[in-house]
């Protein structure tokens, strides 16, 4: 068996005993798709000053989230005056920009939960731009079920995820 | 007991060299548990392998851990009867304790490099059956491993093994820290591809194995990356208004699934895989999400609500021709087509719990697998016989494969930290 061992750099296939040989005995090397993997570290974004109607804890316009029933898209009539606000600012300031991000609990499918917090940050940017705010100065997306406010696992944590967040420039 | 084996191979021998690569430090490692297993298994005895001792109590763990671990083999007690690749076996002794097939290696220093060489017999016909040998780098003597355990798999059971393939998951460490790790299928060697302060969701392998593409929050929205491993170069695929999620590639590796609302709602579009020429493929009210292509790349499967519930349904690449294919049940969501095509993975709501569900696409039979309350994201292994998903144990995410037939469960943890986005690469090239 000693002439069956072959230096690594000649790097060859040889059958062996066998008269006929093996072509698909598989004969990549081990290392061909184990080698080194690279980190990356991804980069965050930093916020900026904002008027002070935005962040003014008595101001309405502080308030930015709007929350959800369980499997609704609706905008609930409590939160009705907050989008009309937000809606009303939009529209005077022409030179803002808003994220609404969609959120949901996080009972189900990660994918499928993303779809579901679009539809209700969709719900609260259509409501926005029939109150006057212009399509341009929205984007909505979905955090899906990545970004829980509340992590308990029960209807009152559910329900502070169920929500739209509404976002100004600097603020995203 | 063995199924009848593939033609006799003499012992036919591959030698090749390798870059030696420096690994990254490994972190906190799966471990692997079996919570059940296959009812016949397939009695095979790994002789401890001959060499220096370290480097042979290594590769002969590699080889029986992933045997073990596939649930279709029981370990005969090889001790009292070293051998190696030299020895002729003494067939008799190996038959009264029970071996249908039997192993012997070693491992000696070539070069500054590691050769493993191994043989197999058949004990009870008494013949050689398969033998080769693996030149690596010490610290790469675990692959070595996990080839020659493929090579025993595949002759004993006549399909291709999976112990040389890699998988892919993510680490929540904290809400602020998430972290993209590629590892090998048993869980060990995992290295780090992503550390992001926002979640990654949804990787998925491009069939060519030097590749990821998922799903970034780092901007503050959902946009897809496709991430070469080996360089950490990465591409935006979409970026576009609104979200960009769920990336699934075609099977030739040239175009991705993805899913955008740009155009309202959420719809899924083809898009290059360097991110050019984005076409809407679904075109129906409601959500469409979680595309995955049929093995000839002709049609998708997919998740949508337009039937009221979410259900899953199968529809040309080109649109039209949309069928449904699940009825029972009120949520089935995360198809996932195996290697040949018959058999769909999914989450199926039953009882209140999200479970991985496996339908026979022609008989629309389907079987739950689990009894689990959050099962997630199912991904088959490349030869098809594996599911591996994320599911949850003590409020803590976890993943665990599952045998196509439910009979093999594995568990696979890290210590600390939440795991969860699964998905099994691709076999080696």
């Amino acid at each position: 068996m000693k002439q069956l061992i072959i230096p690594a750099l000649i790097a060859l296939l040889v059958a062996g005993c066998s008269s006929t040989p093996d072509g698909d005995q598989g004969g990549a090397p081990v290392e061909s798709r184990d080698g080194k993997v690279a980190t990356v570290t991804a980069g965050g974004v930093d916020g900026r000053n904002l008027p002070r109607e935005l962040t003014d804890p008595n101001s309405i316009l502080s308030k930015r989230s709007v929350y959800f029933d369980y499997d609704k898209f609706d905008i609930k009539a409590e939160h009705k005056d907050l989008v009309a606000a937000h809606a009303k600012f939009l529209s005077n300031n022409r030179q803002f920009k808003m994220l609404i991000q969609g959120n949901t609990d996080e009972r189900g499918s990660r994918e499928y939960n993303l779809a579901l917090g679009q539809k209700r940050a969709d719900a609260v940017k259509k409501a926005l731009t029939v109150l006057g705010a212009r399509e341009d100065q929205i984007e909505s997306v979905s955090l899906g079920e990545e970004k829980p406010k509340n992590t308990a696992q029960n209807e009152a944590g559910w329900a502070e995820n169920r929500r739209g967040d509404m976002l100004y420039s600097g603020e995203f | 007991m063995l199924r009848p084996l593939l033609k006799l191979r003499g012992l036919s021998l591959i030698a090749f060299s390798a870059l030696a690569f420096v690994q990254a430090a490994a972190y906190a490692e799966l471990s692997i548990e079996i919570t059940g297993a296959g009812a016949s298994r397939i009695p095979v005895a790994i002789a401890d392998f001959g060499g220096e001792p370290g480097s042979a109590r290594a590769v002969t763990s590699v080889i029986r851990g992933d045997l073990e671990r596939s649930g279709l083999f029981k370990l005969i007690d090889p001790s009292g009867l070293p051998m190696t690749e030299e020895t002729s076996p003494a067939y008799g002794d190996w038959r009264s304790r029970g071996a249908d097939a039997l192993a012997a290696g070693s491992i000696s220093p070539t070069g500054g490099r590691q050769e493993a060489r191994f043989r197999l017999y058949d004990v009870n016909k008494q013949t050689a059956l398969a033998g080769a040998a693996f030149v690596t780098s010490t610290p790469m003597l675990r692959a070595a491993g996990h080839r020659i355990a493929d090579e025993i798999y595949e002759k004993l059971t006549g399909e291709r093994g999976v112990f040389s393939t890699r998988i892919a998951y993510v680490v929540r460490k904290s809400a602020q820290r998430y972290e993209l790790h590629i590892a090998d299928a048993d869980g060990q060697n995992a290295q780090t591809a992503l550390i992001s302060k926002e979640p990654i969701i949804s990787p998925a392998w491009s069939p060519d194995g030097g590749r990821l593409a998922y799903v970034s929050f780092e901007n503050k929205k959902p946009v897809i990356y496709v991430h070469s491993l080996a360089s950490g170069q990465r591409t935006v695929v979409a970026n576009f208004k609104g979200s960009n999620s769920a990336p699934a590639w075609s099977p030739d590796g040239s175009k991705l699934a993805v899913v955008l609302s740009k155009d309202g709602g959420s719809q899924i579009f083809t898009v290059n895989a360097n991110g050019s020429g984005a076409q809407r493929v679904t075109t129906t009210a409601g959500i469409s999400t979680e595309p995955f292509f049929a093995p000839d790349g002709q049609s998708i499967y997919f998740t949508s609500d337009r039937g009221g519930s979410p259900q899953i349904y199968r529809s040309s690449l080109y649109g039209g021709d949309t069928q449904r294919i699940t009825f029972e049940g009120s949520y089935n969501v995360s198809p996932r087509i195996s290697p040949d095509g018959k058999s769909m993975a999914f989450i199926s709501r039953r009882d209140g719990g999200f479970r991985l569900a496996v339908m026979d696409l022609a008989s629309r039979q389907t079987q739950v697998l689990t009894e689990s309350h959050k099962d997630e994201s199912p991904s088959f292994a490349p030869n098809g016989r594996m599911i591996l998903i994320a599911t949850e144990l003590g409020g803590r995410g976890v993943l665990s494969a599952v045998s196509v037939d439910g009979r093999i469960k594995q568990r696979l943890s890290i210590p600390a930290g939440d795991v969860r986005e699964p998905a099994w690469g691709p076999f080696a090239k």
